[in-house]
């Protein structure tokens, strides 16, 4: 299926889950509410319309200083605009909803009000098709935002969700070891955060056994 | 793991008690740093707990800091035995962000730096399993052969190891003179290397009783552990990106996917060995149809010019005395002379640099090179996010990024294909006995950089 069919059909089977979608540069992406998340991956890996016997990928983005980024050189802006060419649309492609984080300033273009979005990478071997779903979480302060696991459809999403757990500090209710699996245990923080500064250091406390 | 169960044993029969052994982090037959913790019954493995991490660098939070084309040596460094195939991988993914397309003589020259790349990766791996085992002569054959192909990388990218030698809307330099030559000539010889290994490998009796039967995965549980790449070939599926989700060039080149029947060590090497004769067969149609590049101008009627003079003629606005002059260069700019740029880069000035002709010799040229290559300015993806997965030597080498607009990515994702064929080594242990962890763990091919990135 193109990218536009396979929207239409997860729309169709969740009319009131799907928060938004896009296909920018043919990706099919779609946005949807935490608590559709275990009925929607079950559906795509057994309903013959999807087939989706792959979790690909399974990652997060902290969205929190999305667009507020200040461009490091002072005079980055003195320059001249430059018309946009047809090879590079400079029409703003995000699908989501305007309105960024509240903290964020609420950079218009951004995918939503929400500060992270856990991303799943689908792919059907059988139809050849791949889906990306989104799943906004951590819309208000929440210290520990949290979504279900997908461990009981897919063994790949085991160490995946570790592995956000680790980075993001997102966890994974049904997980049945969710541990850090990059840092290691007594790391504090976590790194692929935005609020995680670079250069941070922090000493090794031995491995944990 | 439950590590404190001893089970009681009845009085007057001897205690039986189930054994730790940690294999690991630094072990000889471990081909990067990683943690086996295994619990044993006799021999056989009753359990086995992976721990990874050791090799973790921050690749995704640093690629966040620098600018686009930044992140290309740090892509070298997350599989070091193909780093072409990552770079490939990562610049096409900023492609397809940016919306554009390289020439087709690029994408050529990007299919065969990468098939090669890919030989050289199976050999390792294949080399370092053999030797495990014992078979020491083929590792050292098959290093032979690597050699031979890292010389052609040496030869196109002027690196063999961390190359870097792709860019974001291109490459960095046309393939040398010479190369065709060569290249068929390493490819000849890299087939004797395979012939040689084939005959002391495959019907080994040695060697064929550790691989067969050993580490062996159901095609149902490696899809489930979202395995790709010649590990899940080895189960009997057939999946390569290159056939099914074709990218650059690779719809047109004929080349077959070889699968294998039982999933276990002795079908991955198989495989291996089969995928290694196809990337030659990919390599020679690619060159066969690599369009052709520019005539270079002959040094005397070209009329090199040292930059340093170039730079003075332009000062003083005689252009007349620099116009269509070739300028001498550093060495390790050959192949990127302005004759040679519009087959290697994609034609957009907002994304790859001027030719050295055009930044020395005109302003529009040096104000292109330095509105890329100013902090804080270069590549300005529009804002919006892409996957796009390639076929790395493990498997399925996917980058996701997402863009905010400005000169360095939000958000960059590498999906490393060993990463989920290590979720999946206790499936492949359990059961199996401890010497039985060496050829498992070779065939594996686990690469620490592209593992913990």
């Amino acid at each position: 299926m193109n990218a536009a069919s396979l929207i239409q059909a997860v729309k169709d089977r969740f009319p009131a889950g799907v928060k938004a979608s896009h296909s920018y540069r043919g990706d099919a992406t779609v946005i949807l509410g935490r608590e559709f998340l275990l009925e929607a991956a079950r559906m795509l890996k057994e309903d013959t319309l999807f087939q989706m016997n792959f979790l690909m990928d399974l990652t997060a983005v902290d969205f929190s200083t999305f667009g507020t980024k200040r461009s490091p050189a002072f005079f980055a802006n003195s320059g001249i605009a430059v018309s946009p060419s047809p090879e590079i649309p400079d029409a703003d492609p995000w699908p989501g909803p305007p309105g960024g984080h509240p903290s964020a300033g609420a950079a218009p273009g951004t995918p939503g009000p929400a500060r992270f979005v856990v991303v799943y990478h689908f792919f059907s071997l059988p139809l050849k098709h791949r889906l990306r779903l989104e799943i906004p979480v951590g819309e208000v302060e929440e210290a520990e935002p949290e979504v279900d696991s997908l461990s009981s459809l897919w063994a790949s999403a085991d160490w995946l969700e570790r592995e956000v757990w680790d980075m993001f500090g997102i966890r994974f209710r049904g997980h049945r070891h969710l541990k850090r699996i990059l840092m290691y245990e007594g790391f504090v923080g976590h790194p692929l955060r935005k609020d995680y500064p670079v250069n941070k250091r922090q000493p090794l406390i031995g491995p944990v056994n | 793991m439950d590590l404190t169960k001893t089970p009681g044993s009845p009085p007057g029969e001897p205690e039986i008690r189930e054994m730790l052994l940690n294999v690991g982090p630094a072990h000889p037959a471990m081909h990067g740093i990683i943690r086996i913790v295994t619990k044993l019954d006799g021999e056989q493995i009753v359990d086995t707990d992976v721990e990874i991490g050791y090799l973790h660098r921050g690749f995704e939070k640093m690629a966040e800091t620098v600018d686009y084309n930044g992140v290309i040596p740090y892509t070298d460094r997350l599989n070091y035995v193909s780093p072409l195939i990552n770079n490939m991988g990562y610049c096409m993914a900023v492609e397809k962000l940016l919306g554009i397309s390289v020439p087709e003589r690029c994408h050529y020259i990007r299919v065969i730096v990468s098939e090669i790349s890919r030989i050289t990766d199976h050999l390792t791996c294949v080399g370092a399993g053999a030797m495990e085992l014992g078979a020491f002569s083929v590792f050292l054959y098959m290093i032979k052969a690597r050699e031979f192909l890292w010389e052609l990388v040496e030869m196109v990218t002027g690196a063999r190891l961390t190359v870097s030698y792709c860019r974001v809307g291109g490459v960095k330099a046309d393939l040398p003179e010479g190369f065709d030559e060569r290249c068929r000539k390493a490819l000849q010889e890299t087939r004797k290397v395979l012939a040689e290994s084939d005959a002391l490998l495959t019907r080994n009796r040695i060697f064929v009783d550790r691989m067969s039967g050993t580490g062996k995965i159901s095609a149902d549980d490696a899809i489930s552990h979202g395995i790709t790449g010649p590990f899940l070939r080895s189960t009997g599926v057939e999946y390569d990106v290159r056939k099914d989700c074709p990218y650059a060039v690779y719809d047109r080149l004929q080349f077959d996917v070889p699968v294998g029947t039982r999933g276990d060590n002795y079908d991955r090497f198989l495989v291996r060995m089969e995928e290694m004769e196809q990337s030659i067969r990919i390599v020679e149609q690619a060159l066969r149809d690599l369009p052709p590049g520019p005539f270079l101008a002959h040094p005397e009627t070209g009329r090199p010019i040292p930059a340093a003079e170039m730079v003075d003629e332009g000062k003083i606005g005689n252009i007349a005395a620099i116009v269509d002059a070739r300028a001498v260069t550093d060495p390790t700019l050959e192949g990127a002379a302005k004759s040679q740029h519009p087959n290697i880069e994609a034609g957009e000035k907002r994304v790859f640099l001027p030719a050295k002709e055009d930044t020395y010799g005109n302003i529009e040229g040096l104000m292109q090179q330095f509105k890329l290559v100013m902090y804080g300015h270069g590549i300005r993806p529009p804002k919006g996010e892409v996957y796009f997965p390639v076929e790395g030597a493990n498997g399925e080498l996917g980058f996701y990024i997402v863009s905010d607009g400005t000169s360095s990515a939000y958000r960059v994702r590498v999906r490393p294909p060993c990463f989920a064929i290590m979720s999946a080594l206790p499936k492949l242990l359990i059961g199996d006995m401890i010497a039985d962890v060496t050829p498992t763990f070779g065939s594996v091919n686990m690469i620490g950089g592209e593992l913990d990135r």
